[in-house]
């Protein structure tokens, strides 16, 4: 008996996190998309129905602006967010001597949310308010800076806050990377002569692949999530111009009524992510021979 | 002769001036960029400080970024204890509490078993283990908003809605696949030979898991628990879908605060609340922050 | 929880309870949770207790009530709904078609509320011609707000109609001052598209488009002519409109800033907060032709269990109809009382004005529900109509291109 217990219990441990994960991620997603299938609208309809709420979506011009703004946001804030993380690293490996405060201050942003932050957030980009009304006070009347209220710009914005939330994370991600180099690598090469950029650039960002991976993973499943962010700056605004998919998907479901389609547009939202993360998963855990 | 050797060391001299210079200029940079950036991290945090403590007349005259004429507390104590946020007005204060109660046991259940799945997935490796532990990892990319609607039927089935059991339930399913990340990808760099020494030894499972893995683990307890810790106690989807009258988390009271749309805003009061609904996340950053980096130093960074 | 095992120990024993014995309990779900909100609402609860009975209250801000339905929802759907909730206009049927809703016609016949409401508010609280819901309030959309100083330094008098309103406008801009204070939020958007809507093509073209969703109507010049007012007015608005919220717009024009906003009638509590007084320091005029739209706040009754619940639901819908409560509650929130035999003498002079306009837009049958906030159409037809009005007004897109989006939206979401 207890032999076989201790034979099992490494699925036993495993089974009631994994059955959570199968019935509440697997079973919810299925359940979307078959739900994507009917005529829902204020509570969801087992009926099916046809494809009709994807013909729907494809007619949507709201939608594909969520779509084209999730592939700005997305692109911009992953890249921005790894380059100032990394930026930031880098600069705070420097031997500082004020690291711990400016560490924390950098990473602080984690911390909140977006119910918190969104409205001084809002105050900061808005230009008759914040950074530009601040400038033309201090004498510099010429200083533009109204992309909060410019329908082709406000997305933009989104990815300033998005960056200044996330990017002290990816900062930690990076410092803690470059901390675990190997330090005789780094030693030699110095002694070689090679300059410090050089040391970085050759040396120390290469061993840091699998940081830039995980990085990538947590900033696109934040990107892909965004919600709040877009809620508490936009509103989706100017017009629907900073919609994205996930306050589209929930503008149908809870403000609408309409919840075929938004099982419809969160089906399509699982494609993507299955589409961005699987070939991640199946790289990081194929077999190695380590 | 004599000309060119005092030549030589003077260029040598100017050389180690010019160095010197360069270094300090280099450093001055160095120190200037990151200040920049403070400023940048910083900008939300000041505007939200200064106009809790200004007058609703000062905000409205003055400008975002001065200082505050007067240093005004009383809408900090409005928003602890006074603030409406419904028919009841005494603040923050009772949904602070249940926060409390649902992000410790949701933290703490979460943590263990991400803790138990990664030690599994990590050293007691079977056949498949990795697809399993692949289909939790994608756990986490699921949009919450998808899951509101059949998590509200779940629960119901389960005699859990509108409980704080019903929301710690939810944040622990949620939570599971990012503890198990970082649990796993810490232990993962344990050498398999100890494990083997051990059941030599005759350890069995349990034992070798609290006698070798849970002792070497308090930096990726750290990490885990601020990060599902902030995850939590921010968290406002779930909190407004699945508590009622009496279990409703902090964030849903900030959110009847800040954000009513037909009634007269009150910004100090606004600021104030959602600098002490962020209180507690913002002490654990700034106090174990230290941790945290270490933490991910020990090596759940590396994937 | 204690009460609840009381009453079943009391039913199994046989004791069984009347509803009339049952001690009344209602958790109410609502958005109005700011300072001046929640004091009008406590009205009703202290009422309640002072009746025997207990209130739980379950406030849920924000999005205009957006984040309430969420939370809704999720409650329906894991079979614990609240005993009352906030619901307007025909999402209440919505619910209803859901089998969610319950039944309070009894009350309603006992206090006679056919008698009391206008026909065309009652038709709001009816499911399949029963009471299911109990009014609050009669917000007025269509008002436009103008700061008297302003006006008066100018030379205008307030608008009356849309002609009027872009003269005043144009005089305006010449001086240097904003002619109209908005807030470039989609919700906003569509409150001032209806006033303009209602103005320019009338009661019979406004309930056309936007009640009965008549599709030749929908692509009509005459809805050109409201997207070109639309446009009109884009210049009037100040560069940095986007994203503000309406009482900011509201304090641009107590400011001076600006002389006009287009906003329902809880903009006037703005005004009074800041030491203006209705009438006097700021006007409040209807560019509508005598037309009326409006928006009533309700309370639905949702199925529940037990009989302490069902005596709660009781008891609240006839409370939210007395007399007290519907005068106290509108004094306090800036709209006018459902039902119409309510003395207006200590309402202020815009409240009187509202009450007034309404009379006599029910005679005339102009009485008009407000597409913009929830009265005239099902949430994914507003909403779809919504997104057309606030991405032309928020972009170059032509008047033409707009009635072909909207008739395309419109016939998308059905």
């Amino acid at each position: 008996m207890t032999e076989w217990l201790e034979k099992h219990a490494p699925k036993m441990v495993l089974a009631p996190s994994f059955i959570a994960i199968l019935v509440f991620v697997y079973g919810f997603i299925g359940w979307t998309a078959y739900v994507s299938f009917t005529r829902s609208k204020l509570l969801p309809k087992y009926d099916l129905k046809g494809t009709i709420q994807y013909e729907r979506l494809a007619d949507s011009p709201r939608f594909e602006v969520a779509l084209t703004n999730l592939a700005i946001f997305g692109v911009l804030f992953i890249l921005f967010a790894t380059i100032i993380g990394l930026t930031l690293a880098i600069l705070l490996d420097q031997k500082i001597r004020t690291e711990g405060p400016l560490r924390t201050i950098y990473l602080y942003p984690m911390a909140l949310s977006f119910i918190v932050t969104g409205t001084a957030w809002k105050w900061i980009l808005n230009p008759g308010l914040g950074i530009e009304s601040v400038m033309h006070d201090l004498g510099w009347t010429d200083f533009a800076f109204n992309w909060l209220v410019d329908p082709n710009l406000a997305i933009y914005t989104v990815v300033i806050a998005g960056v200044w939330q996330s990017s002290g994370f990816v900062m930690a991600l990076f410092l803690a990377g470059l901390r675990s180099v190997d330090n005789e690598v780094i030693r030699a090469a110095m002694v070689d002569g090679v300059s410090t950029p050089r040391i970085y650039m050759s040396i120390i960002i290469p061993s840091m692949a699998p940081i830039f991976l995980s990085a990538f993973i947590v900033l696109s499943h934040l990107a892909i999530k965004s919600f709040d962010l877009v809620i508490a700056l936009t509103g989706g605004g100017p017009g629907y111009a900073t919609d994205m998919p996930a306050t589209f998907m929930y503008a149908m479901a809870f403000s609408r009524g309409d919840i075929g389609q938004a099982a419809s547009s969160a089906t399509v939202m699982m494609v993507i992510v299955t589409a961005i993360i699987v070939p991640y998963l199946y790289s990081e855990l194929r077999p190695r021979h380590d | 002769m004599t000309d060119i050797s005092v030549n030589s060391v003077s260029s040598e001299k100017n050389a180690a001036r010019i160095r010197l210079a360069q270094r300090i200029a280099l450093r001055f940079g160095l120190y200037a960029m990151l200040l920049v950036f403070a400023l940048y991290y910083l900008m939300p945090l000041f505007v939200m400080l200064t106009t809790s403590l200004k007058s609703l007349d000062e905000i409205r005259t003055g400008s975002l970024l001065s200082l505050p004429r007067d240093i005004d507390f009383t809408s900090w104590a409005t928003a602890w204890s006074g603030a409406c946020t419904g028919i009841q007005c005494d603040g923050l204060q009772p949904f602070f509490w249940n926060s409390v109660l649902l992000s410790v046991p949701a933290v703490f259940l979460s943590t263990l078993l991400g803790a138990v799945n990664g030690y599994v997935l990590a050293q007691w490796r079977f056949k498949g283990s990795n697809i399993l532990f692949a289909l939790m990892l994608f756990g986490c990319f699921i949009p919450f908003q998808v899951v509101i609607l059949p998590m509200a039927i779940v629960l119901g089935k389960l005699q859990l809605a509108g409980t704080i059991g019903g929301l710690v339930l939810v944040h622990v399913v949620y939570g599971i696949g990012f503890t198990t990340l970082f649990f796993r990808n810490f232990y993962v760099t344990v050498p398999q030979e100890l494990v083997k020494a051990a059941k030599v030894d005759g350890a069995g499972f349990f034992r070798i898991f609290y006698s070798i893995f849970l002792p070497i683990s308090p930096p990726i307890i750290v990490v885990t628990v601020i990060w599902q810790f902030t995850q939590i106690w921010n968290d406002f989807l779930f909190g407004v879908s699945f508590s009622q009258a009496g279990t409703q988390p902090i964030t849903v009271a900030l959110n009847n605060i800040v954000n009513s749309t037909t009634g007269v805003k009150e910004y100090n009061v606004d600021m104030a609340a959602a600098i002490i609904a962020a209180l507690p996340t913002l002490i654990v950053y700034v106090v174990a922050g230290k941790y945290f980096i270490r933490g991910l130093t020990a090596g759940s960074v590396k994937g | 929880m204690k009460k609840s095992v009381l009453l079943t120990g009391a039913l199994a024993l046989g004791l069984t309870a009347s509803a009339a014995h049952a001690d009344p309990q209602a958790e109410v779900l609502h958005w109005w949770t700011s300072g001046g909100e929640a004091a009008s609402v406590k009205v009703l609860m202290d009422e309640f207790a002072a009746n025997g009975g207990t209130w739980t209250d379950m406030p849920v801000a924000g999005g205009g009530g957006d984040a309430a339905m969420t939370a809704l929802r999720a409650r329906v759907l894991s079979g614990n709904a609240p005993t009352a909730v906030q619901l307007k206009g025909p999402s209440i049927q919505e619910w209803y078609e859901e089998g969610a809703i319950g039944n309070i016609d009894d009350v309603a016949k006992a206090e006679n509320w056919d008698a009391l409401l206008p026909a065309a508010i009652a038709d709001h609280m009816k499911c399949d011609g029963a009471y299911c819901a109990a009014p609050v309030n009669v917000h007025r959309i269509d008002w436009i707000w103008g700061n008297s100083k302003v006006l008066a330094d100018a030379g205008i008098e307030p608008p009356t109609t849309w002609d009027e309103f872009n003269a005043a406008a144009e005089k305006l801009k010449g001086m240097g001052i904003t002619p109209l204070a908005h807030g470039g939020q989609a919700w906003q958007d569509a409150t001032v598209f209806e006033a303009v809507a209602v103005g320019l093509g009338g009661p019979e073209f406004y309930r056309k488009a936007f009640v009965e969703l008549d599709m030749d109507t929908l692509k009509s010049d005459q809805m050109k002519a409201v997207f070109d007012q639309m446009r009109t007015m884009r210049g009037y608005v100040d560069d940095n409109f986007s994203g503000r919220d309406w009482n900011l717009a509201t304090a641009m024009v107590i400011n001076g800033e600006a002389a006009f906003q287009i906003m329902g009638d809880w903009a006037k509590g703005e005004f009074i907060n800041a030491g203006k007084v209705p009438g006097k320091d700021f006007t409040c005029t209807s560019p509508s032709g005598g037309a009326y739209l409006y928006n009533v706040d309700s309370f639905a009754f949702f199925n529940v269990d037990g009989e302490d619940n069902v005596a709660g639901q009781k008891l609240l819908a006839k409370l939210v109809m007395g007399g007290n409560f519907q005068k106290v509650f509108n004094l306090n929130k800036g709209s006018v009382p459902a039902r119409l035999d309510v003395s207006m003498d200590e309402f202020e002079f815009c409240g009187r004005q509202s009450n007034a306009d309404l009379n006599t837009a029910i005679d005339q049958g102009f009485l008009l529900p407000s597409y913009a906030h929830g009265m005239a159409l099902r949430g994914a037809q507003a909403g779809a109509i919504t997104d057309v009005v606030t991405a032309h007004f928020n972009s170059d897109m032509s008047s033409e291109e707009a009635v072909e989006a909207l008739a395309q939206a419109v016939a998308n979401s059905l």
